[in-house]
């Protein structure tokens, strides 16, 4: 994969033409410029004079601590049943293996609206699971702070799975097999083995799944609703602020940005380089 | 799996001899292994053979990484043919040494006690103690990537042993390494091989190491055994043009006094290696020339009067069999076979040039 990868690049960087044609210059140059403008739209508008007194509002504390807490445990959530799950696409043969891989893939190409009405329809009070969860455990799930942690996760998970299941792809499984020839099984051999060594592309997985469930706005607010405090994110906050008070929501989308770079500079060496 | 029986002998079923008895049958696809092995602690087993003939899956049959189709697994007595590989009491050091990246030498040593129920000091000291025996005390708190191709070895066969196999398995053990530290650490290997007093397989596709560190060959083609016996034995007796070719060396051991090797049972061999102490020296049959007459020019130094004991051919070469001073094999021509008259009986002149051998410490 990466030797491909090199020759491509050598190949390109030999071949690399000295004039761009004119009918392939205007739409890139068209293309960036519709990506980066509305950025800088969005520094160029900021209301930078009241901005501290805008970020220093409890409201956005309360957005952005809301939003920073339910992520990092939308996080954790699809670190905990996502890695196993990335493990068990990666390392093992059954009967249905690619129907599941898909199924895993899913979330990523659903509208997060359906997501949500999806997880309303399971996890809801009246859900198909969610009414077991009602009556054994009294566990209510929508509209509130955990509700933001499922609808998150179930958006945010299958980055997670694909990024450790191509990682596990690329580790030699026989750092397994030499670990039971120690005596260790084989789930110590993913503990002790495997987990160091894949520890990059789970890290790497559970930024992207991070930044993904920060952003996260069609799954929440139809399934955990808009709730300040309670259930109102970042996305949420500036939505709603950007029909009341517009220098507000700028200011929540700065730090939204903010954020954003943060999580892109993290990933540098891993994705920027790559050709 | 599914069909795998154990189904000893009568013999083998009242007697359960200690070490190594197995017969491994592997169908995968179109390849299909069926070899019997059996070997007795302390003795080393080499498993010679072509890329592709099996050597490798035999191997991973043993350690319980690949199933059995069939046929049976003993050692020291106990059926292991369904055992999961962590509860045999087996262990691989792999070709390309597999040595945990992430753990120092030291951890990677201590990881097979941890897992058999040591605590982290406990296995720590036990591992301390291997470590020190390769003598790789120094380089304990290192990464495998700071380990030079010779000293992950070490490591690795350290890891293996630390779990008290009996029956210690060795793919290419030296493959990985360049040619300069093959030879020192494939003395070491040797004498760490010596001292194992459990069944030890190794499996090569280089003569001279199986010759160097086993005690007895199997050779494998195609997933059959075509020739088995100890390394002097195959080397001049080889039964198939493979053998011949890959495996025909002239190997012997003696006591090293410099440039002269005085061979156990008499002879001496000049070499251009500078040592002392005991020594194996080896040529191929190739660097062989006879002669029907003493030659007069050449120096007297390796130089043995012998008498042909039997011919083969093999391809275009014919082997001669010789006995007498040195017993050797020595290949040469259709052509010239003719020229000397050479036939079962005939006395010849066999001669060696120094630079054609190669000798180094047992």
């Amino acid at each position: 994969m990466t030797n491909t990868a090199e020759t491509l690049e050598g190949g390109r960087r030999r071949t690399r033409p000295r004039v761009v044609p004119l009918p392939l210059l205007l739409p890139a140059l068209l293309g960036l410029a519709f990506l980066v403008v509305p950025l800088i739209a969005l520094l160029v508008r900021a209301p930078w004079r009241t901005l501290p007194d805008q970020l220093t509002s409890p409201e956005v504390w309360e957005a952005l601590r809301l939003s920073l807490l339910c992520a990092t445990a939308a996080t954790a959530l699809s670190l905990l049943l996502g890695v196993p799950l990335a493990w068990l696409l990666a390392r093992t043969d059954f009967p249905g293996r690619g129907l599941v891989r898909s199924l895993v893939t899913l979330p990523l190409v659903l509208p997060p609206v359906v997501g949500g009405v999806a997880l309303l329809l399971a996890l809801g009070r009246n859900g198909v699971v969610g009414q077991w969860l009602d009556d054994w455990f009294g566990v209510t799930l929508p509209f509130t702070t955990a509700g933001v942690v499922v609808a998150e996760t179930f958006v945010a998970m299958p980055f997670l799975v694909i990024s450790v299941e191509g990682t596990l792809r690329a580790a030699d499984p026989r750092y397994e097999e030499a670990a039971t020839t120690l005596g260790a099984s084989r789930f110590t051999a993913f503990r002790r083995v495997t987990l160091p060594l894949i520890a990059p592309g789970i890290a790497a997985g559970a930024v992207l799944a991070w930044a993904r469930a920060l952003g996260e706005f069609g799954a929440t607010i139809t399934f955990a609703g808009n709730f300040p405090g309670r259930t109102q994110t970042m996305p949420l906050s500036v939505y709603l602020a950007l029909q009341t008070d517009p220098a507000s929501a700028i200011a929540l989308s700065l730090v939204l940005l903010a954020v954003s770079i943060t999580v892109l500079a993290a990933l540098r060496d891993r994705w920027l380089t790559a050709p | 799996m599914t069909d795998t029986t154990d189904t000893p002998t009568p013999l083998t079923a009242t007697t359960h001899p200690q070490g190594l008895d197995t017969h491994l049958i592997v169908d995968r696809d179109t390849f299909h292994l069926d070899i019997k092995l059996t070997a007795a602690p302390g003795e080393v087993l080499a498993l010679l053979g072509p890329n592709g003939a099996g050597k490798t899956t035999a191997l991973r049959a043993l350690a319980g990484l690949a199933p059995l189709t069939a046929g049976h697994l003993h050692l020291d007595g106990a059926p292991l043919a369904h055992t999961p590989p962590e509860n045999r009491p087996v262990g691989v050091v792999f070709q390309d040494y597999l040595l945990f990246p992430h753990l120092t030498a030291l951890d990677n040593v201590a990881f097979g006690p941890r897992c058999q129920g040591a605590t982290k000091s406990e296995s720590r000291a036990q591992a301390h103690t291997w470590l020190t025996r390769m003598g790789l005390t120094d380089h304990a708190t290192s990464k495998p990537r700071h380990l030079s191709g010779g000293q992950a070895q070490r490591v690795a066969l350290a890891r293996a042993l630390a779990t008290n196999p009996r029956l210690l398995l060795l793919d290419e053990p030296l493959a990985a390494l360049d040619a300069r530290t093959r030879l020192d650490v494939r003395a070491q290997l040797r004498r760490h091989l010596a001292e194992f007093e459990a069944v030890a397989v190794l499996v090569s596709h280089d003569p001279l190491d199986a010759m160097v560190l086993a005690d007895r060959l199997v050779v494998i083609e195609q997933g059959r055994i075509v020739q088995e016996g100890t390394p002097s034995d195959i080397a001049r007796h080889p039964r198939t043009d493979y053998i011949a070719q890959l495996v025909g060396l002239n190997l012997y051991k003696g006591q090293a006094d410099g440039h002269t090797v005085h061979l156990d049972d008499g002879p001496t061999i000049t070499t251009t290696e500078d040592l002392t102490g005991p020594v194996f020296v080896a040529f191929p049959p190739g660097a062989v020339t006879l002669f029907r007459d003493r030659p007069t020019g050449a120096s007297a130094r390796n130089l043995w009067h012998c008498q042909v004991e039997g011919l083969e051919t093999h391809g275009d070469q014919i082997r001669a069999d010789l006995a007498g001073e040195l017993p050797l094999a020595a290949d040469l021509t259709t052509v010239a076979a003719a020229e000397l008259d050479l036939h079962p009986g005939a006395p010849v002149w066999a001669t060696v040039k120094a630079t054609q051998t190669h000798a180094y410490p047992a």
